[in-house]
């Protein structure tokens, strides 16, 4: 049966085979680092097929089908076209700031890959903090974006930072709120342990009504984290032209594009994890037949599928809701959200505590 | 009592974005209702909606008789200035006169296909058509007379 542990666990014998245990640690860095580069071209390519895609099909529109079949060269076409444009950095822009910024929002998405369990076994750093290391990783990137606004020297530009400052602060702390809920029913902040409490069944089912208002609520606030609409107040194409990467160009402003869309991966993989049992098998109960069918499906396929299932939710999201102005977007983190996502975490402790959950 | 208004709240709140979730996602698993039409392919079985318009015509019938009167009602509302009504009389065999079109001139270069001239003619003459593909290479082409020669008013119409 095919499966990462065994492609990686021959790997590393056949390296330690062949050189001595420092090399064997730097060839199997720069390993890790070309995998991560690829999956990061490969996501920025598919994601956005796939949002315009599903944002046409929702539109009863048909999307992009010109440059190959079904239209699936796109989006190559499309990055070869910005790789080819010219990176203009404003006249009046702080220089070094204005092109410091793009890389990083993209080393804060980077970063972010290192504690995800992408199947059994397959995972670049299983650090025994992972779950405060996503969180806390995760509000790096809106010190990219502030970098962005302030250097454009725009003010269209500022705005959306400083609302995309607003809103992260907000909204971070509901999705906190949330996984730590997940946190309580676990006992654990490794993401490995995390996935291994689900052996028997998903959170979301064995949590039972809190553990759904915890997912949805980790939902909606991602959704705002990564600065996506109906929450796009950062970007906000109808008041701020595009908000705080107005002034970029050429592969500057596609750094920033690639990034939302693997933000959305990471933060759609975190809820998975937590929420979703990562690349544990769907299992019921004792269905025996049901569960080993359901084991024969590799788990990285069900890690991504999992994955692709709440970027598709995300994406509904988008393509439905209409757009929060700054102050709506503001109400519903402190008068609901946060509320409702305290009295939740409490629910859930006194849950944990007398071991309501199966 | 406040708590029971903020948690109808959140209950309507939720239901309102569930149902225009239902709607595109309703959307998103019927393929079938696409409306895209893949233009310069499908030209010959292009599917246009009933009520698309392309450009004004005037409707005639096999005796090459039309339904306008000349009254000028379309030239009035037309917001434009699209529509010009040249009217000529038409003498009876009693000898009286009487008012007749003679040339309905239509600037296609004018038309922004509001549809008020065919609202406002009284006797049905004129109609949208759903011919759109309208590029010549001189203006004056699109300068049109709508009222096909020698044609003449039908009977009975007033």
């Amino acid at each position: 049966m095919f499966s990462l542990e065994g492609l990686t666990n021959s790997l590393q014998q056949w390296l330690n085979a062949h050189l001595n245990p420092t090399w064997v640690l730097v060839v199997e860095s720069l390993i890790v680092i070309l995998l991560a580069i690829a999956l990061f071209a490969v996501l920025g390519l598919v994601l956005v097929l796939m949002e315009r895609k599903v944002a046409a099909h929702m539109q009863i529109r048909l999307g992009p089908n010109r440059v190959g079949p079904q239209g699936i060269f796109q989006t190559s076409a499309d990055t070869l076209k910005l790789i080819m444009k010219e990176g203009l950095t404003p006249d009046g822009s702080d220089k070094f700031l204005f092109n410091l910024a793009p890389f990083i929002v993209m080393i804060v998405a980077m970063l972010l890959l290192a504690p995800i369990p992408f199947a059994r076994n397959f995972q670049i750093w299983d650090i025994n903090i992972g779950v405060l290391f996503v969180s806390a990783v995760s509000s790096i990137s809106v010190i990219g974006v502030l970098m962005a606004g302030w250097s454009s020297n725009n003010k269209y530009s500022l705005l959306g930072a400083m609302r995309s400052g607003a809103q992260i602060v907000s909204y971070e702390l509901s999705a906190g709120l949330s996984i730590i809920s997940i946190v309580v029913l676990t006992g654990s902040l490794r993401l490995s342990e995390i996935v291994a409490s689900q052996q028997d069944g998903w959170w979301l089912f064995k949590g039972h009504i809190p553990a759904i208002i915890a997912f949805v609520i980790f939902i909606i606030a991602v959704t705002a984290e990564t600065n996506r609409a109906p929450f796009d107040m950062a970007e906000a194409e109808s008041e701020l032209t595009a908000g705080f990467h107005t002034e970029y160009s050429g592969m500057k402003f596609a750094l920033f594009f690639l990034a939302e869309y693997i933000n959305i991966f990471i933060v759609c993989s975190v809820g998975a994890t937590l929420f979703l049992g990562g690349w544990m098998p769907l299992h019921i109960g004792n269905w025996e037949g049901f569960n080993h069918i359901m084991d024969y499906i590799p788990s990285s396929i069900w890690f991504f599928g999992k994955v692709f299932f709440l970027i598709f939710l995300i994406m509904w999201f988008r393509w439905t809701f209409p757009r929060l102005r700054i102050d709506q977007l503001l109400n519903l983190e402190w008068k609901y959200l946060l509320p409702i996502s305290m009295l939740n975490l409490l629910l859930i402790t006194l849950m944990a505590i007398m071991g309501w959950h199966f | 009592m406040f708590i029971k208004e903020y948690i109808s709240d959140v209950y309507k709140a939720v239901k309102s974005l569930l149902t225009g979730m239902k709607t595109t996602g309703g959307y998103f698993i019927r393929p079938g209702e696409i409306i895209t039409q893949q233009y310069p392919e499908n030209r010959d079985q292009l599917n246009l909606p009933e009520r698309f318009r392309g450009e004004v015509v005037m409707l005639h019938d096999e005796n090459n008789e039309h339904a306008c009167t000349g009254c000028t009602a379309c030239e009035l509302a037309c917001p434009n200035a699209t529509i010009k009504i040249i009217t000529k009389f038409d003498v009876s065999p009693e000898g009286k006169k009487k008012k007749a079109l003679d040339t309905f001139v239509y600037h296609l270069e004018l038309c922004t296909m509001c549809n008020l001239c065919v609202e406002a003619c009284p006797t049905g003459a004129i109609t949208m058509a759903q011919n759109f593909e309208h590029s010549v290479f001189d203006r004056s082409k699109l300068t049109k007379k709508l009222n096909q020669p020698g044609s003449k008013i039908r009977e009975g119409v007033e």
